[in-house]
Order: structure tokens, then sequence, then C-alpha cells
């Protein structure tokens, strides 16, 4: 399958090879920049595993962020160390997803993404107003790094890792029978059905480990910027991080780091721009999606092909 | 014997629409039955119906003499039901070997082994099998949108075959295929019973190809059968000519 090749997990694997070793000539902001890349690339090949490689429309990843990091401050803040509140944000948000899953069964495209929209915004506002647990507004501050990774360089090499681990993980899954079970429930459930897979199962298990990833960038989230309150797992990040697959292009292996790069980065270089950053940076992802609404992987294949002579076509690489 | 394939009394309504009204037949093992009618007359609806890619309205399906009235496809298929459908169905994203081996694997082993087994699960020799019988070969690594439309149609037949069924239900096989290659599929399927006793229901609008491959031919016409018996019987059958096949 060539949307998981060896070259796209080689080139991921360069980005973070060089992405470890960049601390050496950055300030603790760019590491702080550096560290929010590992976070959203991790959410990011979450949904687009759901979205990119399944094809189930999703709206609901910010809220699978935010529990992952919400069970990382709350259980923290118990003194529960960081692999446990890591492996508990993971599981929670994989049975949420598991759950949430249940309605694609039913629906799909614009009218699963309104069920999902739904869905980030109870969340929303389970974390807003159950402040008994969540801290309401007010949000959860003081969250802790775990010790042999206190300082920003070492938190930026443990989400690196984190990462890194995650990648291989979601790579050798896509090259399995799975990734391929799942590129059929994209491109044509019915038949896939009648091929005897199991298109319910596939379905459920595509979002429930797309939002345990969701969960396992929450879980990296909240250490790295220690206060947490519900307005960052509103439907604004979730539509972020469909920009960042979308951008990237979605169903290539490769294309969420690419899109979370863009989405971590553009605004920094459209600061210069004060007030009206805001407007080119949507002017600058407009015109990047009429020019390569495939993503920018999407962009360099119909490059490479019309080079090659040959017809562009979509090719997941 | 048991039949393999029995459907008792199938209906199906769309709204005020009968699409299968009171459907019972019966198809043995090793047999080819072949499904004719005019269009619109309930042929798919009744795939659709033993297949469980629709639920039936009213009636029984039974396979080995084992109720499935409504199962999924997918558990339909893990018992060795098949199918192909009117319009291609491939994978075009995939290549063609891959095509083949998804078709395979969801037969091999356990979902949690197939995650930690082989990429291929095991399944490439049976699939590169299978592209020689169908004369596919030189194409294994193409991407199936891209292969030609009669191409295409070889690919989703030797789909409906990877896993071995032991029932296989082809909708309009030969819609689309060249005269050459019409021949080669008829053989091709004409092997495939002899050789590994696979059985086929075979909805056909194309009368020599679906006359010369049934061992026995029903005519569908407004939701019923109309006629069933030996293809020669059917084809001389007044009301097949008046509601079908004409002057």
């Amino acid at each position: 399958m060539a949307h998981s090749s060896g070259r796209s997990l080689a080139a991921s694997l360069l980005l973070i090879a060089l992405a470890s070793v960049l601390p050496m000539v950055l300030q603790p902001y760019g590491i702080y920049l550096l560290s929010l890349w590992a976070v959203y690339t991790i959410a990011a090949i979450g949904l687009n595993l759901t979205l990119g490689f399944a094809g189930q429309m999703s709206l609901a990843h910010a809220a699978f962020v935010g529990i992952g990091a919400y069970c990382t401050a709350l259980l923290g803040a118990h003194g529960v160390p960081f692999p446990a509140t890591l492996l508990a944000a993971t599981l929670l948000a994989y049975g949420v997803g598991w759950c949430v899953g249940y309605p694609a069964l039913r629906v799909q495209g614009h009218y699963l993404a309104f069920v999902t929209l739904a869905f980030t915004t109870l969340v929303f506002l389970v974390l807003r107003n159950e402040a008994w647990l969540t801290g309401g507004i007010a949000g959860i501050s003081n969250i802790a790094r775990p010790r042999l990774f206190a300082t920003p360089t070492a938190y930026l090499r443990l989400c690196l890792a984190a990462l890194l681990a995650v990648s291989l993980a979601v790579w050798w899954l896509l090259r399995s029978p799975w990734g391929r079970a799942f590129i059929a429930l994209r491109e044509n459930p019915i038949r896939a059905m009648s091929l005897g897979v199991d298109v319910r199962r596939y379905t459920l298990l595509a979002f429930a480990i797309g939002a345990a990833l969701g969960g396992i960038a929450g879980a990296f989230y909240a250490p790295l910027v220690q206060y947490i309150e519900p307005s960052p797992f509103a439907l604004g990040f979730s539509i972020n991080l469909l920009m960042m697959v979308v951008i990237g292009g979605a169903g290539y292996f490769l294309g969420p780091f690419l899109g979370a790069l863009i989405a971590v980065l553009l605004p920094e270089w459209l600061r210069f721009l004060h007030d009206v950053y805001l407007a080119f940076y949507a002017l600058a992802v407009i015109l990047l999606l009429l020019v390569c609404p495939t993503g920018l992987l999407g962009l360099s294949e119909r490059l490479l092909a019309q080079r090659g002579g040959r017809p562009a076509e979509r090719a997941d690489a | 014997m048991t039949p393999l394939l029995q459907a008792h009394d199938l209906r199906r309504h769309f709204g005020g629409v009968q699409a299968v009204n009171g459907i019972s037949v019966t198809v043995n093992a090793g047999e080819i039955l072949g499904v004719i009618g005019p269009n619109g007359s309930g042929k798919s609806t009744l795939f659709n119906c033993l297949l469980g890619q629709i639920a039936p309205s009213g009636g029984q399906v039974l396979l080995d003499g084992r109720d499935v009235t409504g199962w999924r496809p997918c558990d339909l298929n893990r018992l060795g039901v098949s199918r192909t459908f009117q319009l291609l169905q491939v994978f075009p994203q995939l290549s063609v070997l891959e095509n083949l081996i998804l078709a395979g694997q969801e037969h091999v082993g356990s979902r949690i082994g197939r995650l930690f087994g082989p990429r291929d699960a095991g399944l490439t020799a049976s699939a590169e099998r299978m592209l020689a019988r169908f004369r596919l070969q030189p194409l294994a690594h193409a991407r199936a949108g891209g292969l030609s439309y009669g191409q295409q149609k070889l690919l989703d037949i030797a789909m409906a075959f990877m896993a071995g069924p032991r029932l296989v239900l082809l909708d309009e096989p030969a819609g689309g295929v060249n005269l050459t290659m019409l021949g080669g599929l008829r053989d091709l399927l004409r092997a495939m019973n002899e050789e590994q006793g696979a059985t086929f229901v075979v909805i056909e609008h194309n009368m020599d190809f679906v006359m010369s491959l049934s061992h026995r031919v029903i005519c569908i016409a407004e939701g019923r059968i109309i006629a069933d018996g030996p293809p020669a019987e059917v084809r001389e059958d007044a009301r097949v000519i008046e509601s079908y096949l004409g002057t």
C-alpha cells in the first residue's frame, strides 16, 4: 500500500530526528512550539486514521484531546504518576471514541459531522459547567511534568519519543490487513461487507483508535502548557485539526506531520501583521486548498506525475 | 440432500411497489442457476434479500437448512457465500493484488492475529494463482482504478472467488465485457463449477451467455417466478417470450 510506504515512514522519522536536535539552536519559545507540533501531530495522526484512511467524518477530535488532557491533569493532581495517567487517558478516549463511533453506523458525511460536532460541544459544556470536577472556566493549573522531563528540552524529547512510538504503531497498523480494511471502508463499504469485512467493527475501531491517539495527544498537552481550561478543546480546535489533516493530505501517512507544522508555524510567521493576521491566515489557508485540494502531498504527487508524463492520480502516498 | 440455498415466499416491498413478491427458489450444491427477467423485475432485489444487503419484508432464506434471513453480508460471506454487483465494485486506490488479498483476508485467522501477522495475511500465493486464472498477472501491481472496464470486471469476479466460496451470486457478469473476454469468462466459470464444485446463481441479460452456462434457469417478472426449468425449456416458454424475450 503506497499510502503508508517505507518512504513516508522514513520522511516522518527524519522530521522527528530533525526536531530532536533543533533545541540546540532554539529559544525556549521555539522549543515550546516544537513540542506543540509533536502533540498536534499525534492528534492529527488520530484524525487522519479516522477520516483520511477509514473515511469517517469527525469533528469530535478536540473533545478526545480534551478528555485526555483533563484525565491527565486530574489524575496527576492526585499524585498518579504520568505513565499511569497516560494509560488512563488513552483508554478513556478509546472507550469514548468507540461509543461516538456508533452514530457512524447509521449516518455518514455531513450528518456524521453534525453528530460529532454536537459531541464536541457537549464535552465542552461539561468541561465548562461541571466545575466540581474540571474547575470550570478557572481550569486546572500547576499541572506537573514528569520529574525526569521537567525542563522544556527534556519534555520536548519526551513528546518526540511519543510521536515516534505513535508513528511506528500507526504505520504498522496501516500496512497490516487492518489498514487495508480501513481503506475498503472508506472506498466502498457495501463491497467490503460482501467480502467479509465487518464494516461495523472496523468503523468503531477507526473511531476508537483515532480517539485514543487524541487522548494521548491530550495527555502530553496538559503537562506541556501546565494549565488547561475548556476553550482550547472547543469546536474551533476540531476544525483546526481537520485543517491540519486536509492541508497535509488526508489519507497520506505524512500528511499530519506537514499539516501540524503549518498550523503551528503559519500563525507565527504571520504575527508581524498584528491585528489583520487572522484574515491573512484564513486567506493563506483558502489559497492553499484552492491550489491543492488534496493537500500538500497530493500537490507534490500531481507535480511528480506531470513531470513523469503520467496522468495525475490520487495515491495516498 | 439439503439444498445449499433455499428461499421461501421471499417478499420485499418499497412503499407500494412489491419488488419481490413471494419468490420461492432452491439452489442445489454444484448447480448453476440462471436468473433472467426484464429490467425492474426484481432480480437484483432478490439477490440483495438473499445476501442480507437489504432485509426482506417477509419470507425466509435458508443456507444448508439454517435460517440466515436478514444476516449481514459479512457473516454470510464467512459462511462461504460471495457475490458480485451489477456495477463495478473494485477498490480503485488499491493495487490489483491488494484487492484480491482484501477479498480473502477476513477469512484468515482472528482479527487480532491479522493485526500482528503478515501484511498479506499469507494470501499472496493464492492471490497470484487467482490472477493467473483470470489472466491478470501482468497487472498485479497496477492500481485497480486504472484498469480497463473489462479488466476491472474480471478482477471484480476474481475477488468473489478469492475466499473459496461454496456459493457465488453473480449480478450481470457479462455486462460490458467484450466477446473475446466473454467466452473466456464462461469457460472459467464452467471450469470452476466442474473442478471445484462451486455453485453459481447468475443474473444475466445476455441470453447466449446465461443459457449456455446454466443448468437451470428461472425467469422473474413483476417480482414473481414465471418459469423455472432447463434453459431450452425456459427459452420456449410462452410467458417468458411474452414478458421478456419477445418474438
